[in-house]
């Protein structure tokens, strides 16, 4: 993709966000669908691309009376709707479409109309070589990693906990995150022990919500209601099903693949990085994306947090939203990473950072299986 | 036998060798006739190389806690709470496990201390793998 030749148009999030047990999953879709539209001054027929996760694309289609030329369904996890971004600008630059609409709807805590079971099947490799073990839940499997990483760096229980205290300092300036009263070390420390060394504080939320984004190309942007968000560099890739055949537990050669492919494509450093989202189902992933990303030497991520670099009013702000530890998590968080990217280079986050000019959206998707970058800027080509 | 556990794998034609070997008490992987890497999970073919002729070798059983949970939160089939541990063993490859006839905590369960690999029957056709301590 060359930089800014593509920009999103339209984004919104769901109406409610939290516990919505009065809409199916399919409408949390189709409800951040016509408000991003709206937000875009867009008409259904205008989109001739979609692109969804969770639920096929078919469905998704289909429920919005939507007849595409652009079909993408790849659904890798949580950082899906990063790959969808890249997607579709190549798709865009390319010619296959003109107006892509991503969606993501999950009722991740009500769970109505869910279509999506897991574990899947008895065969795979998951289901023979470690869900017999008990690994059969993010809590129980994302943070196998950790121990070694604690090992060998000498990351402390404190610092682990920093990362969700620091997190909701950003929460509290968030009318629509889940929690947001402050939070101490000792409360994260004592909080209920769920897989250890992780405790109830140091893991998602499970929330129900949805999100949407449309993207064209930057031509015809300048013609749309909002501020363009240009699409600066993106990258992706993938590692492995496996947590435990993860080559290296201390980094993420997804993390590391997708990051360096989307800083190239930018033509960025990290110097010129104003706002950070890197996905947060657990408390360790920014520690590890922050590394992998080049943010941080390896190793020193989790002092750099406790230092409040990515506090409100650090050089690196991150996570502002509040994150998946502390805003909302229905269980694929990337869409809510990216709208946060969006609203941050439109001006309008709750949290707003002055004069924020570039920021990243790192998503991770499974248990560090898989990887999607983007680099946006609110800068005109 | 242990407590019934609903997540019993099913083998593959690709796996069924290994299933076949734990319900003897083997641990078996695969080695490369070509260049000689040895690996886990089973697949026929190597996933350095691409070489189909691959041969079985069973493994010493021996290996080292590499890292581990302890889950909490109750899982039927399982003591509450109990090790989710991976570990390396003394060919190469790695593979996902409980520590058992250890105390499940953090005192007991000390990275990198020897294991040694023991077999636990789950139904007449699957045994898995799982590791205790090594011998002093
Ligand atoms: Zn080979």
């Amino acid at each position: 993709m060359k930089p800014k030749s593509i920009a999103i148009v339209g984004a919104a999030e769901t109406t409610e966000l939290g516990v919505i047990p009065n809409v199916s999953q399919l409408q949390l879709h189709a409800d951040a669908a016509l408000n991003a539209l709206e937000d875009a001054g867009l008409k259904l027929s205008d989109i001739d691309g979609v692109a969804t996760a969770g639920e096929v694309p078919t469905n998704l289609a289909y429920y919005l009376g939507i007849t595409p030329t652009w079909v993408d369904g790849t659904s890798v996890g949580g950082c899906s709707f990063m790959l969808h971004v890249r997607h579709a600008a190549a798709a865009i630059e390319s010619g296959l479409c003109k107006t892509v609409l991503i969606t993501h709807g999950e009722s991740g805590r009500s769970r109505v109309g869910t279509s999506n079971s897991w574990p899947r099947g008895k065969s795979t490799l998951s289901a023979q070589f470690e869900t017999p073990f008990g690994a059969v839940a993010p809590p129980s499997m994302f943070t196998i990693p950790v121990l070694r990483y604690m090992k060998d760096f000498g990351l402390t229980h404190e610092q682990l906990a920093m990362v969700a205290v620091v997190q909701r300092e950003w929460a509290a300036k968030n009318p629509r995150a889940s929690f947001r009263d402050p939070l101490t070390v000792e409360d994260v420390l004592n909080s209920s022990m769920i897989s250890y060394p992780f405790r109830k504080l140091q893991c998602c939320l499970v929330t129900d919500g949805g999100g949407a984004l449309i993207l064209t190309s930057a031509e015809r942007a300048k013609d749309f209601p909002q501020k363009p968000v240009y699409l600066l560099g993106t990258g992706e890739s993938v590692e492995t099903p496996l947590i435990s055949q993860m080559e290296d537990f201390t980094t993420s050669k997804a993390f590391r693949v997708s990051g360096k492919k989307a800083f190239e494509e930018a033509g960025i450093s990290h110097s010129d990085v104003d706002h950070l989202m890197i996905y947060d189902a657990f408390a360790h992933l920014p520690i590890y994306g922050l590394e992998d990303l080049g943010f941080c030497e390896r190793g020193t991520a989790a002092e750099y947090i406790a230092g409040r670099n990515t506090a409100p009013g650090g050089e690196l702000p991150m996570n502002t939203n509040g994150g998946g530890l502390s805003y909302m998590h229905s269980g694929m968080y990337g869409m809510y990473a990216l709208q946060e990217s969006v609203r941050q280079m439109r001006g309008i986050a709750p949290a707003q950072i002055e004069n924020a000019k570039v920021s990243v959206a790192h998503g991770v998707g499974g248990m560090f299986a898989a990887s999607g970058t983007i680099v946006m800027t609110n800068e005109a080509p | 036998m242990a407590k019934p556990n609903k997540s019993l794998p099913r083998p593959t034609p690709e796996s069924q060798h290994f299933w076949d070997g734990a319900l003897k008490g083997e641990l078996l992987l695969q080695q490369c006739d070509d260049c000689q890497h040895t690996y886990f999970p089973p697949r026929p073919f190597c996933p350095k190389c691409a070489n189909r002729s691959v041969s079985i070798i069973k493994a010493s059983g021996k290996a080292t806690l590499y890292s581990y949970v302890i889950n909490h939160r109750p899982l039927p089939g399982f003591d509450n709470p109990h090790s989710i541990a991976v570990v390396e063993l003394e060919e190469g490859p790695r593979m996902m496990t409980n520590i058992v006839d250890c105390p499940q905590t953090p005192e007991a369960l000390v990275l990198d201390m020897p294991l040694t690999v023991t077999f636990e029957a789950m139904s007449e056709d699957i045994k898995l793998a799982k590791f205790k301590p090594a011998e002093a």
